[in-house]
């Protein structure tokens, strides 16, 4: 019973560091694609080992924790995606340490067979 | 013994939501303010989900999953706002 509660506690304290972490890598990230990339993975993992951690303080929650689970880990990364490919789309520009851009080169690539 | 453990996790996501707050007001482009906003409706859900245990109300878990409803709804017109799709 004790060590139950004690074990949920320590998840959802692991999880509030993972969202702790992230928080800070949207401040420290040199562009948008990159703080996209620590904003979403590393919230998403915290949220997920807090919740879980909820649900294995009190079993009888366990149910409707995992549906929120579930529910965070479907939208969340189609979010990210989406917003990634508007910004990318309006011509938001990349950090001067990029090595490469797929997405550029697959778009002049279409461009060029649409001309053709 | 738990609930200090909880107190020091609520304090660390309130800590969390306020650097995010920060990216939201200083944010260059407006695509960065919807990525801080989004970031901040995720871990209030955990917030959520921590008051739910504090109260002992496991309705407030409810109000968890439809606010992640809003959320994600709310970022995906956004994007396709930007995007110039709606």
């Amino acid at each position: 019973m004790e060590i139950r509660m004690l074990i949920g506690s320590i998840v959802t304290l692991i999880g509030a560091i993972f969202i702790f972490l992230g928080a800070l890598g949207i401040v420290r990230m040199p562009d948008l694609y990159n703080r996209l990339q620590t904003g979403t993975k590393a919230s998403t993992l915290g949220t997920i080992l807090s919740i879980a951690g909820i649900g294995i303080i009190n079993p009888e929650w366990a149910g409707k924790a995992f549906i929120i689970i579930s529910f965070v880990m479907m939208t969340n990364p189609v979010s990210s995606h989406t917003l990634a490919r508007g910004a990318h789309h309006i011509g938001i520009p990349l950090s001067d340490k990029t090595v490469i851009d797929k997405l550029q080169e697959a778009e002049t690539e279409e461009n060029k067979e649409d001309q053709i | 013994m738990v609930e200090i453990i909880l107190y020091i996790a609520g304090g660390l996501i309130l800590l969390g939501m306020l650097t995010a707050l920060w990216r939201f007001v200083k944010g260059p482009s407006s695509a960065d303010r919807i990525m801080a906003f989004d970031a901040m409706t995720v871990t209030s859900i955990a917030l959520i989900a921590l008051i739910a245990f504090f109260n002992n109300r496991i309705i407030y878990l409810d109000v968890a999953l439809v606010y992640g409803l809003l959320s994600f709804t709310g970022v995906i017109v956004i994007a396709r706002f930007l995007e110039k799709g709606l």
